[in-house]
This record gives structure tokens, C-alpha cells and sequence, in this order.
């Protein structure tokens, strides 16, 4: 990391330091010396785990750099080629169990486009299963333990949600012309009011990327947090430490319910901003 | 017990994910991932499942086409042996009314038959019947006379000739 780059993450530490709080909500941080200072002191470094660093060699990280985030991501690829490829190699017409599982993911996904964004969005189905798999193989790969998960990061999941965004926009436009623009103006609503709900609406429309992909980064990044936090406490209260692995066991749970949800809903909002895309009026 | 966030020199600042430094990394890979997913899925996995899918649903079709067509030839199958067998029932119905006929003719012959010998035995037995009797009488008639005229004669020597003598006795015999 260059010296300009390290200036300026340390100028964000404070309001960082904020946030992590807030998320396992313990006191004060200590000085950087205290973190360091090895026996004693409780040692507890949640958010060491989302580091990116270099695979190979120790230096700067420049953007085709081989990092942990290209590991896990080839390993999210690899995921994806054995449960889509592999599994259905058999083309049986009684599946075996892999296949199964293969089809069961195209079916849930191809009716929820179906469903959601209705047929003539089915054009988007393969970008559309590419998200969900995506995601959905980047969680569950996070959640195994001292692995790296790359949809706790805000860069990963604001481009997936751009692209996203990005996509219905101009899909909207391509397909309804300034019809689209009929998505701001609520002709159901009483003609003095629309105006202001065209402004609500712009800016809830503005605002989806935002909330569809710190939702996504947030709920992974918030329970891997917890997991470490709680596992810091495990390593110093001797015998009690069966409460915070109780907890880490519950909360562990939870996350593989957090890591298949925040799939589906990253991918049932992108199937519903499609619709208002492809049908725009209210 | 204190919760250190800002790390050591050699860590990260406090939220790697604000470290915008590695966020080119990041994109720069994510970019590969999506497109080699993508890749992957809309040219090998979808099509292939998507096939699948379609040739199970027509199998299935398929099958209950067959099945259907099956049961109509069991149910064709089953009439026709619910006909045969009324068929047969019918006939030999049929058969067993002609033979009881049959048998019920060749009784009234043979009845008709043994009624005529009877009635001829006793007709011939009743002819002999009458011949005996006659017979009989005709002797009692000889014999009365021979004796009235043994009497006749025993008793009156003189007396009448055999003619009335005869004609007396018929007259007792009659009366």
C-alpha cells in the first residue's frame, strides 16, 4: 500500500471506527500498540478477515494484482461450473442427485423471473441466474471458516447493483421510450399530488442501487463480525468460553439463513426492478 | 475488555471495505467472475437443463399418452371377453334347450310307442278274455243241456225230444 493510500484509509478510521462499534457494540478502541501488545490483552480484530492482501509477494495491490478476492472468486466459479455443469453432465431423464439440485436451482430462478418480472423478461435469465449464483456461491464459500467473503465487500456488491440498475434504466428506456418516465408519474394518484410523488418517486428510484447492495454487503459483513467477535471472547474466558461458542453455533446457523436470503433477495429485487422496467405504468 | 478496531500497523485500517485502494482489485475481478458465470451458464448449463427439462416434460407426456392408450385396449379387451362370454353363455343355453327338446321328443315317442303295445296286449288279452268266457259258456250251455237230458230221460223216458229239451235249458240258463 503506498503512503497516500495508507494517510488516507487512517483519516477514515474515525468514522469507521463508528461503524464497527455499532456492530458488535463493545467500548473504545484501543491504540493501534494495544492490538499489538500480545499476551494479555484481549485481542479481538473482526474485521481483519475482510482484508484484501496479496496471494503472492507483499506488495502494492494494483488492479490485476492476484489477491484473496481472486481466489475466492475463481473458487465461487468453480462452485458454479460443478453444481451447473457437472451436476447435470448425466442429461437423465431421472435425474440423478445432482442434477437434481442443478434443476431445482433453474427451475426456482426461471419461475421467479417468471413470476416476478413476467415472461418476456425470461431474455434476462441467464444474467439474472449468473447473479444469483453469484451470490449465493460467494456467501456460502465466506462462510466456511478463515475463508474470504467477497459479497461482505461494498465494491463487490455496488457494481453487481449498478449493473443492475444500469440495465433497467436503459432497458426501460430502450423498450418504453420516454414512456418510461411514466414510472415517476403516479396517474392513480390526485393530480396535485403527483408532482411530489414523481420527486418520492425519482429518488426511491435513485436510491435503489444504494440499498440493494449495502443490503446485500451489510448483512454478510455484519454476521461475519459477530462470528469473530464472539470467537475473540472464546479465546479468553477459559471454561466459559462454551457461552460465546453457543453463540457463535446460533449465530453460525443464522448466517447460512442470512447467506441463502440475501440471495434470493438481492435476486427477486433485480427481477422486480425489471418489471418496472419492462412495465412501467403503475 | 476492550474490542480494538483500528488494528496494528501491519492491519488493515479499521474497515477494509472502505479501503479504496484494493476496490479496482476487486471490480477488475468481479468483472472476470460475472462474465466467465455468465459465460458458463448461457452456453453450457442452462441450455443443457433447459433441454432436459423439455425432454422429461414430452417423456412424461409421452408416457401418459401411452398409458391412456393402454387402458383403452385393456378396456376393448375386457369387453370383448364380457361379450364372448355371454356369447358361450347364450349358446350353450341354446344347446342345452335343444337336447332337452330332443329328449323330451324321444320320450313322447317312446311313451306314445309303449302306450300302443299296452293297449294292443290288452286289447289281446281282453279277445281272449271274451273267448274263454265264451268258451266257458258254451260248455256250461252243453253241459246243462247233456244234463237236463240225462234227467229228462232218467225221469221220463218218453217225454220230450231233445230239441225242446234245449230250448228249455237256454231259457233257464237266460233267466
Amino acid at each position: 500500500m503506498s503512503e497516500d493510500a495508507q494517510e488516507q484509509t487512517h483519516g477514515e478510521e474515525a468514522v469507521v471506527e463508528h461503524g464497527a462499534e455499532a456492530a458488535h457494540g463493545t467500548e473504545a478502541a484501543h491504540g493501534a500498540d494495544a492490538a499489538h501488545g500480545a499476551e494479555g490483552g484481549l485481542q479481538i480484530h473482526p474485521m481483519d478477515q475482510f482484508i484484501v492482501e496479496p496471494l503472492f509477494g507483499d506488495g502494492p495491490i494494483s488492479f490485476y494484482t492476484i489477491t484473496n478476492v481472486t481466489l475466492w472468486m475463481m473458487l465461487a466459479i468453480v462452485g458454479v461450473f460443478v453444481l451447473m455443469v457437472l451436476g447435470s453432465r448425466g442429461r437423465a431423464i431421472v435425474p440423478s442427485r445432482a442434477q437434481s439440485v442443478a434443476e431445482l436451482t433453474y427451475g426456482f430462478i426461471r419461475k421467479m423471473v417468471e413470476d416476478v418480472a413476467g415472461k418476456d423478461a425470461l431474455a434476462f435469465f441467464p444474467y439474472i441466474m449468473t447473479l444469483f449464483l453469484f451470490i449465493v456461491m460467494a456467501n456460502f464459500l465466506g462462510l466456511i471458516p478463515t475463508s474470504f467473503t467477497t459479497t461482505s465487500h461494498i465494491a463487490v456488491t455496488a457494481v453487481l447493483a449498478m449493473a443492475v440498475f444500469l440495465t433497467v434504466t436503459v432497458v426501460g428506456f430502450v423498450k418504453n421510450g420516454a414512456g418510461f418516465l411514466g414510472l415517476f408519474w403516479v396517474s392513480s394518484a390526485p393530480l396535485p399530488l403527483r408532482p411530489i410523488l414523481a420527486i418520492i418517486e425519482l429518488i426511491s428510484y435513485f436510491v435503489r442501487p444504494v440499498s440493494h447492495s449495502i443490503r446485500l454487503a451489510g448483512n454478510v459483513m455484519a454476521g461475519h463480525a459477530v462470528i469473530k467477535v464472539f470467537a475473540g471472547f472464546a479465546g479468553v474466558l477459559g471454561v466459559g468460553a462454551i457461552a460465546p461458542v453457543v453463540a457463535i453455533t446460533a449465530v453460525y446457523g443464522l448466517e447460512v439463513l442470512v447467506a441463502f436470503i440475501q440471495a434470493y433477495v438481492f435476486t427477486i429485487l433485480t427481477c422486480v426492478y425489471l418489471r418496472d422496467a419492462l412495465h412501467p405504468s403503475h | 475488555m476492550a474490542v480494538d478496531a483500528t488494528e496494528g500497523a501491519a492491519s488493515a485500517p479499521g474497515m477494509p471495505q472502505l479501503d479504496f485502494s484494493t476496490f479496482p482489485n476487486q471490480i477488475f475481478w468481479l468483472v472476470i467472475t460475472i462474465v466467465v458465470i455468465y459465460l458458463i451458464l448461457s452456453r453450457v448449463a442452462l441450455p443443457r437443463i433447459g433441454a432436459v427439462l423439455a425432454e422429461r416434460q414430452g417423456t412424461i407426456t409421452n408416457d401418459i399418452a401411452a398409458a391412456e392408450d393402454l387402458k383403452r385396449q385393456a378396456a376393448a379387451a375386457e369387453e370383448a371377453y364380457n361379450k364372448a362370454l355371454a356369447d358361450a353363455r347364450a349358446e350353450a343355453q341354446a344347446i342345452a334347450a335343444e337336447t332337452r327338446a330332443e329328449i323330451m321328443a324321444d320320450l313322447a315317442d317312446a311313451t306314445a310307442k309303449a302306450d300302443a303295445e299296452i293297449s294292443a296286449k290288452a286289447a289281446e288279452s281282453a279277445a281272449r278274455i271274451d273267448e274263454i268266457r265264451a268258451g266257458a259258456l258254451e260248455a256250461v250251455d252243453a253241459v246243462a243241456r247233456d244234463t237236463a237230458a240225462e234227467i229228462v230221460a232218467t225221469l221220463a223216458p218218453t217225454a220230450s225230444d231233445d230239441a225242446s229239451i234245449a230250448a228249455a235249458v237256454t231259457a233257464r240258463v237266460k233267466g
